[in-house]
């Protein structure tokens, strides 16, 4: 019997090998790294819909307004290219239903977004198809349904499911930045605390501009920030919840604390304190109020941000003479120093994907923004301008954002500081439009997880 | 009577003469030839391993000592500057190539076609015969034979797979290559320091139209941590639709029916 089976295996081996080998093969190695081309269809108006009122304005064509918010997201994003909408063929009210795939082909458009909008007295429901214009099949169809003046958080959300099933990664469009909006000459600085959606648009102003703010940054469930404030003349660190506008002292600290951030699960607070001369990093439980001290060190040590897991912590010291980036285990042991190139090292930031930190380095005048792995290994700069600074990460991990001090502003005349964008592959970088100039960014976790 | 006594002692007298000249002591002294000596050729230090005195053993000891230092020394010299190589490395696709193209460059080198094939006159043939040189040419082919043997037992994987490939022709890879290469649109965000292959088996009919797809690391797409995956493999896929008819050659239809690309981002990724 074992030897039947052994002939069998035998001869089926023998068969398969041989198939296998004759089997021709070709290595594709390169591609086009174009950004993909994709048709973002208007949505399509449902009849008997009702006109959408926000601000004192009258938006007609919602449909058209969200397939925009999506296009936007899309071209900000480097990965794709939304094509102009006066090349489509097909019009919204049949392609809602079922696109000729001939005519999208036509334009060269590979993906496709389709949907419509139901707007009635207190809701909108608005539902979307992704399509793979090649394959002629439906890759994902979802609807959302919420109040009409949330329109812009839906085409937010509509952004996200897309550009996840096209990249294969969450995306970041539904997410808010907080950053201090400036005003003024640069010798007397307003500066308030100010949110807005990551796009630029729905800014809110958090504080009066009475006292000087600096460093904002958003707790991982983004109802709470923390910041700095120098509140009747003393820089302490506070706690603002966004919701009920109430906001605290962090902690009874005898002198200054200072560059606060939350832990990832948002249960601590992580800051420096400042006393004769010396800073050291503590954290402060938020329930319990306690207090611990992580480094002890007759140097400045400064900028502390969780690892994502929470076990580590990166800071910049100059405890080695000069200002670089060390990384230690969060109850402040094992500490490594981790950069060691030329310049000075500051501000770093772990990203959301653990796998990288981003900094600020300063070197022979001039300001980069810049990520390495987190044991310092593989330094690459993104940008490099007159002063930069103050990089956060994007909850995808993939974009930073940061600000920019110039000389001049867009007149030609006096001081700005503006946010600015760039992804990882450092070429797609991108001013983000505000109001008012802005500096120290921080981008929140995404709202709709 | 008296004469046959005379006869008889006449006859005694001869032979008793050269029985006498025949005796040891009346012949010559023979010639003396020096004895044959074996030689055989040995290391002197063989044989004359005899043990030194005290003094000259430890002096000798020294010296052997001093020697084995400097000779330490040389060897630790720095190596001559040559590029590395790396010998496990597995040759690229594109190195395949040049080898193929390296060896097809050889057959076509003019210059050994006019040593062996030059065109001659008449008179000149009778030269260019000579059948000595005609056996050592059948050697040489045969060690020539013997080292493709040998050559070929090396053969790596992936050059077992090149030579599959030659189904297809190089211009006629190239071609396909090039044509697959302006229609894939790499998805932008795949992560880096993953594995980015996709291997796509295909059935094609004769005129390059996909007749059946197939994605060999199915699997792969639902587990977990590999969504990126799933994104790569629709745009492999999206490219060979957008590709297709492929460039197909016209002839040898069943040695290309079932066609395998593997789709390779890694390389572009890191750059």
């Amino acid at each position: 019997m074992k030897k039947i089976i052994l002939v069998i295996l035998y001869l089926y081996l023998s068969i398969f090998s041989n198939s296998a080998i004759a089997l021709v093969q070709v290595d594709i190695t390169r591609g086009n790294l174009d950004p993909l081309p994709i048709a973002v269809s208007p949505l399509y108006i449902e009849p008997g819909s009702k006109e959408i009122k926000q601000d004192g304005k009258i938006i007609k064509n919602i449909g058209e307004e969200i397939s925009k918010v999506i296009e936007m997201n899309f071209r900000r994003s480097g990965l794709f290219n939304p094509l102009k909408k006066d090349s489509f063929v097909q019009n919204p009210d049949i392609a809602h239903l079922k696109p000729r795939f001939e005519d999208w082909r036509l334009i060269k458009a590979q993906a496709l977004v389709t949907g419509k909008v139901t707007v009635s007295d207190d809701k909108l429901r608005a539902e979307f198809r992704l399509w793979d214009v090649v394959a002629a099949k439906e890759m994902i169809a979802l609807a959302f349904t919420t109040t009409p003046d949330n329109w812009r958080r839906v085409a937010h959300i509509i952004s996200d499911k897309i550009y996840q099933r096209l990249t294969g990664e969450e995306g970041y469009f539904d997410t808010r930045i907080i950053y201090v909006s400036e005003t003024g000459k640069k010798t007397q600085r307003y500066k308030k605390i100010a949110i807005m959606d990551q796009d630029g648009a729905n800014v809110k102003y958090l504080t009066l501009g009475n006292e000087l703010v600096l460093t904002p940054r958003f707790s991982p469930r983004n109802q709470l920030v923390t910041y700095l404030s120098y509140f009747r003349n003393l820089p302490r660190v506070y706690l603002l919840d966004i919701e009920t506008g109430v906001q605290e002292v962090v902690g009874d600290f005898p002198g200054m604390t200072f560059a606060p951030r939350f832990s990832p699960d948002g249960n601590k607070i992580i800051m420096s304190f400042a006393q004769d001369g010396n800073s050291d990093i503590y954290t402060m439980d938020i329930k319990t109020r306690v207090v611990e001290r992580i480094t002890d060190h007759t140097s400045i040590d400064t900028s502390p941000s969780y690892s994502p897991d929470g076990k580590y912590i990166c800071f910049n010291s100059d405890r080695s003479g000069l200002q670089q980036i060390y990384v230690m285990r969060s109850d402040g042991s094992n500490v490594k120093r981790i950069t060691f190139g030329k310049g000075l090292y500051g501000t770093p930031v772990w990203s959301p994907r653990g796998d990288l930190i981003a900094f600020t380095k300063v070197h022979q005048g001039r300001f980069y923004i810049g990520v390495m792995r987190s044991d310092g290994s593989g330094e690459r700069l993104l940008t490099e301008n007159f002063y930069q600074e103050a990089p956060s990460w994007s909850p995808n991990g993939r974009v930073l954002i940061f600000y920019r001090e110039t000389k001049t502003d867009s007149k030609g005349e006096g001081f700005s500081a503006k946010l600015w964008s760039i992804d990882l592959t450092g070429y797609n970088e991108r001013i983000i439009e505000t109001e008012t100039d802005g500096s120290d960014p921080s981008w929140s976790s995404l709202l709709s997880k | 009577m008296t004469r046959s006594i005379f006869l008889s002692l006449v006859f005694h007298s001869v032979m008793i003469v050269l029985t006498a000249l025949s005796l040891p002591f009346m012949m010559r002294a023979p010639v003396d030839l020096p004895p044959i000596l074996s030689v055989k050729f040995i290391q002197i230090t063989d044989k004359t391993n005899i043990p030194f005195a005290a003094k000259a053993a430890e002096t000798l000891e020294k010296i052997k000592k001093k020697e084995e230092i400097k000779r330490v020394v040389s060897q630790q010299a720095p190596p001559s500057k040559k590029k590395k190589e790396k010998p496990d490395r597995i040759p690229l696709p594109e190195d395949l190539n040049k080898e193929e193209k390296e060896i097809v460059k050889k057959k076509q080198n003019p210059k050994e076609v006019k040593e062996q094939i030059r065109q001659s006159s008449e008179f000149e043939k009778k030269e260019l015969f000579d059948p000595n040189q005609i056996a050592a040419l059948i050697d040489k082919s045969k060690e020539e034979t013997a080292e493709t043997l040998k050559k070929n037992k090396k053969l790596t994987q992936s050059s077992i797979k090149t030579s599959v490939v030659n189904a297809l022709t190089l211009s006629q890879e190239d071609a396909l290559k090039a044509q697959i290469f302006g229609c894939w649109s790499l998805p932008l965000g795949l992560p880096y320091q993953k594995n980015l292959l996709v291997r796509i088996k295909l059935r094609l009919r004769q005129d390059g139209t996909v007749l059946r797809s197939e994605i060999l690391d199915h699997a792969r797409m639902n587990l977990p941590g590999q969504g990126f995956y799933k994104v790569l493999a629709e745009s492999a896929l999206r490219a060979i639709r957008i590709c297709q008819p492929l460039r197909v050659p016209p002839t040898g239809y069943e040695k290309w029916k079932d066609l395998q690309l593997n789709f390779d981002a890694n390389e572009m990724l890191k750059g």
